[in-house]
């Protein structure tokens, strides 16, 4: 067994880049701290590959599973013999496989921002806040327990925040979206919170070792119902379920992404699509062994949400203009296929066929919707817009761009050999034997996915001859190149071998494409492709015409069905007239009341024993000998 | 003849020597010259702080006088790293020019202290204990009247030195009441003996008027404010910080292993002193103006928060009271250094003077706003865990209300030391004290107290360090 202590340094490098950065960075010229930055994470990004690499192939014998090791434990905070939090470095295939994603995606981004970053006031506080970000989300994958995972949980929060609120002095709407996602993420996280004590109640552990053991006190435990019929253990999964469905952005915690698009592109490159609202589904993944084994009720859950969000999302994303909107929408369909992947899977073997298709996809997910994300940023970079309006045949003007632009819609249409094409089609088989009305949903989606996608392409490369009034020309080759790796990746990426890696069990098991369910996948997949060709390859009435026929469905669609509103209605008309204004009142009157009361009894009070201090060294002595002789009273002849 | 023994008592007898080679070296210096003895006592302490940190066994001297063990041993090494401190800090004072023919005195004097303290925390007879109370109590007095031109510090002087008359006038009344009902004056002896009879309940109660006065209880209190103001600067925060947490340690080690048989009844008594002295200590704090005299007052305050891990008399509390001075001592020296460095370079140390502090001295106002958020246990600087584990060992001893009016009082002291943190970064001020650089000696001593309240609030093996030390003290 290969030793693994080193993978420390995997989140300490961004950590102390952060630090120097953060201290220092306003003195340093500014490209100086975009190289510290992406150099510092370069170095984790070359720990972390020969990580995987050691612990995949190198370091591990054949044919034997795949086990989870502790590289690096410390007891951080004692607080009882039962009740310890300690801080540590978890090994095993899903957190080197996150590792793996997070890094080269954070690399990429690195890179990217120096070009796109450019000129910007804040350039070396935007790489600290990226150096934090990179840190927390390390620190997140790696937890050896719930606590631990926790602190990085919000860690990644708050850093999330400082990020979209990046433009806060010059976009007012940035402050109120990074608010939003702030607090809306902050209520799932209350839920993640009971789930955690409850869990930890429940079994007497944070560990992640212990928790998910198959023959553990978690899983053995479980029965019983508790509440409505579910047990105890159902339920905590549950509530931590909703810190994972506020991070990931599931329905109906969704609101808050594609506000979040008003922070700088690079951002969310990394944010949004490959590594903070994928936390969600790691953490399912984390405790899977629990959920599968311990409470298949809490997975079920899971699998609609995820499900119902995935085709939620892609009917919204056909009908939004502004391109990362789409995006938003589109990441939140692609990892409500995650959450669906992992609660159609069962533990162990084939049987856990969906926890290794949902993985895959994350892993294929990070690379093309990054790559996505850049080009948007790409394209928004020389056309200075976010609505497709304001673009058209841009091909000729950015072709790398168009080029990569190209692979990654065809990658997450599921078109072969791209990647996406063989890890949406593990979630398929998945789907289809466990459940087939999801797997309706989900094939449905597919073609979605494929109409919006293209739809966006032909939106912003071919189309209507648009008038720039200057003309907009390709990014410069540090933006480009990331834009190729990822690209690469998107392609080959598919070709990995998960089933024998990254499984329930750690267990590899023999994986086939099941043409029964590819064929017609990718054939929805073409489907949906020429529609949109035919709609949008050209300038035409068409789109507008169907839109109209669909007058109201359009409407709703476009308006995120209301979603908002609803949240709006219930803070503002019922919460707050029925609820806050009358705790506001009480808090006014009867608590601030009985506050101030108290502040000024305390006032009083110290005028009363001024007294007492007058300098005089007679009086101090007869209160200091009145005070041995009250005490003497009291406790020899009175008590 | 056996050398260990000297190993033993190497605290005493090497701070000891370290006192008589400054007071040699002064007799053979130039008056120009003086300002030498800094530089060598520094590096003298510094060399007998380290030695200190050499592992120690449990022994006794002198037929049981003296004793000592690695918790002791523990104690000692706290008070030297707070002394390393004020020593540092008391360096740009002690070069001003009418300091200059006296620095060995300050010295001198405040070793002697030290060495009382170390005497009191090794003592095992109450014949010990006396001798190393008034060496580490009349020197001080001299200290507190070290400016006496000035006639406030020659009156700080003099109000210490009646009113320690007075308290030991009382204490050795108690001791020799304790010596009557039992006939010993050794702990050990004592202990067994001890019962609840009215007279050494009477002879307790004198006993601890003593200590009180030493850790200014209230109403054993009155002469602090007086004092702290009068004396200068950096003799307040030894006598503030340093004096206080020795008096605490030896309080802890008398309570927990000679009067442990009366402990329903002291517990009594410190239930009553202990929510005087918070209540009281931060209704003064809350109206004063002067820093020297907020501190002195907080101070007192936070002597009462100390009580309650006494009255816990179980191992986390003896383990929190001795985590709660170490963090005291860093945080208190943190405020004293920035208040010491400001007063001794501009002369002023009213609060409103620190109005726009940030604006001017940045780095001075972080330190400060770090050590009073120490000091008022916000999470998570050390001063939070050294009041949570206090409360927590108070609360597994059943002593619910006394939690709740300690946390109340944590509230309203919250209060006053946001007041200080408010002044510095929030209001504006028509002239802010000008930025000014402090020498490297102030410095280090700045930031030796940061870390020291970054660090313990982060490294809890300290705290289990500590534990597993007070495991051998309690039975």
């Amino acid at each position: 067994m290969a030793d693994f202590t080193y993978t420390l340094l995997i989140p300490l490098i961004p950590f102390f880049t952060f630090l120097l950065l953060g201290l220092a960075g306003h003195k340093m010229k500014p490209i100086m701290a975009g190289l510290i930055g992406t150099s510092g994470l370069g170095a984790s990004a070359i720990l972390a590959y020969s990580a995987a690499i050691s612990y995949f192939w190198t370091g591990h014998s054949a044919g034997t599973p795949y086990t989870s090791i502790k590289a690096f434990e410390i007891p951080w905070l004692h607080l009882t013999d039962k009740l310890t939090i300690h801080l540590g470095v978890l090994i095993d295939p899903i957190s080197v496989m996150m590792l793996v994603v997070i890094t080269t995606v954070s690399l990429m981004v690195h890179i990217y921002s120096i070009g796109y970053m450019k000129g910007d006031t804040g350039f070396s506080r935007f790489f600290s806040f990226l150096s934090l970000f990179s840190f927390s989300m390390l620190g997140l994958v790696l937890a050896t327990n719930i606590f631990q995972m926790y602190i990085f949980w919000e860690l990644v929060g708050v850093s999330s925040f400082l990020l979209i609120g990046y433009y806060y002095y010059e976009k007012p709407s940035a402050v109120a979206a990074s608010k939003k996602a702030f607090i809306v993420t902050r209520f799932a996280d209350l839920g993640f919170l009971i789930g955690i004590l409850m869990l930890s109640f429940n079994t007497g552990t944070f560990d992640f070792q212990t928790l998910t053991d198959p023959h553990g006190p978690a899983i053995a435990q479980a029965g019983g119902a508790a509440f409505m019929g579910l047990s105890l253990l159902t339920w905590s999964l549950i509530f931590i379920f909703v810190g994972g469905a506020g991070k990931s952005a599931m329905f109906p915690f969704h609101i808050w992404l594609p506000d979040a698009m008003e922070g700088p592109t690079p951002v969310s490159a990394l944010i949004h699509a490959a590594t903070m609202v994928v936390a969600g589904v790691y953490l399912v993944a984390r405790l899977f062994p629990v959920f599968a084994l311990g409470a298949p009720d809490a997975l079920y859950v899971v699998a609609w949400i995820g499900g119902f969000s995935s085709l939620f999302a892609a009917v919204i994303a056909c009908t939004q203009t502004d391109i990362k909107r789409v995006l938003a929408f589109s990441t939140m369909s692609q990892i409500g296929y995650m959450m669906l992947a992992l609660g159609v899977s069962g533990y162990g073997g084939e049987e856990g066929l969906g926890f290794m298709a949902s993985n895959f996809h994350l892993f294929t997910h990070a690379m093309f919707k990054a790559l996505l994300f850049l080009g948007a940023g790409a394209v928004i970079h020389a056309v200075h817009s976010n609505e497709i309006g304001d673009m058209g045949n841009l091909r000729k003007f950015l072709p790398v761009t168009h080029i990569t632009f190209l692979i990654a819609c065809l990658t997450i249409a599921g078109i072969p050999p791209f990647s996406g094409f063989f890890s949406k089609d593990e979630i398929l088989v998945a789907a289809f034997h466990s459940n087939k009305l999801l797997f309706a949903i989900e094939y449905l989606v597919a073609g979605l996915t494929a109409f919006y996608m293209f739809r966006l392409y032909y939106g912003i490369f071919w189309g209507k001859n648009t008038h720039y009034h200057h003309t907009p020309h390709e990014a410069p080759k540090v933006m480009t190149i990331p834009l190729m790796i990822l690209a690469f990746g998107s392609v080959f990426a598919g070709f990995l071998p998960f089933h024998d890696l990254v499984t329930s069990d750690g267990k590899g098991f023999e994986s086939a494409i099941d043409w029964f369910v590819a064929i017609p996948s990718v054939l929805i997949g073409v489907v949906g492709i020429v529609i949109a060709t035919i709609l949008y390859k050209k300038e035409s009435a068409m789109p507008d015409r169907i839109a109209g026929s669909l007058k109201y469905l359009h409407r709703w669609a476009h308006r995120k069905f209301y979603i908002d509103e609803v949240y709006l209605f219930v803070t503002r008309k019922i919460i707050f007239r029925y609820i806050s204004v009358p705790i506001a009142w009480f808090d006014r009157h009867i608590v601030d009341g009985t506050m101030n009361g108290i502040a000024g009894m305390t006032v009083y009070a110290a005028y009363a024993v001024k007294g007492l201090q007058s300098g005089k060294l007679h009086q101090y002595a007869f209160v200091f000998v009145s005070g041995a002789v009250i005490l003497v009273l009291i406790f020899v002849y009175l008590v | 003849m056996n050398f260990s023994d000297i190993l033993t008592m190497r605290h005493e007898l090497m701070l000891t020597l370290l006192a008589l080679v400054i007071l040699i070296i002064d007799l053979n210096l130039h008056n120009r010259n003086k300002h030498l003895i800094i530089s060598i006592t520094l590096g003298l302490f510094f060399i007998h702080t380290l030695v200190g940190f050499l592992p120690a066994e449990n022994s006794t001297l002198f037929g049981g006088m003296y004793r000592t063990n690695p918790l002791l041993v523990m104690m000692k090494n706290i008070l030297n790293v707070g002394v390393l401190i004020v020593l540092l800090q008391s360096v740009t004072w002690l070069k001003k020019e009418e300091n200059r023919e006296k620095i060995s005195e300050y010295f001198i004097l405040l070793f002697s202290t030290l060495i009382g303290m170390y005497f009191m925390i090794s003592s095992g007879d109450f014949l010990m204990f006396y001798l190393g109370l008034e060496l580490a109590t009349i020197p001080i007095a001299a200290l507190a009247a070290y400016t006496h031109h000035q006639t406030k510090s020659a009156e700080a002087g003099i109000k210490l030195l009646l009113i320690s008359a007075l308290s030991s006038g009382i204490l050795l009344f108690g001791l020799s009441l304790i010596y009557g009902s039992t006939g010993s004056i050794y702990f050990d002896t004592i202990t067994q003996l001890y019962k609840n009879t009215p007279m050494q309940v009477l002879a307790f109660i004198f006993f601890f008027t003593g200590m009180g006065f030493k850790i200014s209880l209230v109403p054993f209190h009155l002469w602090t404010a007086d004092v702290y103001e009068g004396a200068p600067i950096n003799v307040t925060s030894y006598l503030s910080v340093i004096s206080k947490g020795a008096a605490a340690f030896i309080l802890i080690i008398v309570m927990f292993t000679v009067f442990n048989t009366i402990a329903p009844v002291y517990n009594n008594i410190l239930y009553l002193i202990s929510v005087l002295t918070m209540t009281i200590g931060n209704l003064f704090a809350l109206r004063q103006k002067n820093m020297k005299r907020f501190l002195a007052f907080s101070s007192i305050a936070q002597a009462g928060f100390i009580l309650l891990g006494i009255i816990g008399g179980n191992i986390m509390g003896m383990t929190s009271v001795i985590y709660f001075v170490l963090v005291y001592i860093f945080s208190n020296l943190g405020a004293f250094g920035v208040v010491s460095a400001i007063s001794t370079v501009t002369g002023k140390d009213s609060m409103d003077d620190y109005d726009g502090l940030y604006a001017t001295n940045p780095k001075l106002s972080l330190l400060m706003m770090l050590a009073l958020f120490s000091l008022a246990g916000i999470p998570p600087v050390a001063g939070f865990f050294g009041k949570f584990f206090l409360f927590a060992s108070a609360a597994s001893a059943g002593y619910y209300w006394l939690v709740f009016i300690a946390v109340l009082n944590a509230t309203i002291s919250l209060y006053y030391y946001l007041l200080v943190v408010k002044a510095m970064f929030i209001n504006k001020s028509e002239e802010p004290l000008a930025y000014f650089k402090s020498d490297l000696a102030t410095r280090t001593g700045l930031v030796l107290s940061g870390l020291g309240i970054f660090i313990l609030g982060f490294w809890s093996q300290i705290y289990e360090l500590i534990n597993s030390l007070s495991f051998g003290i309690i039975h």
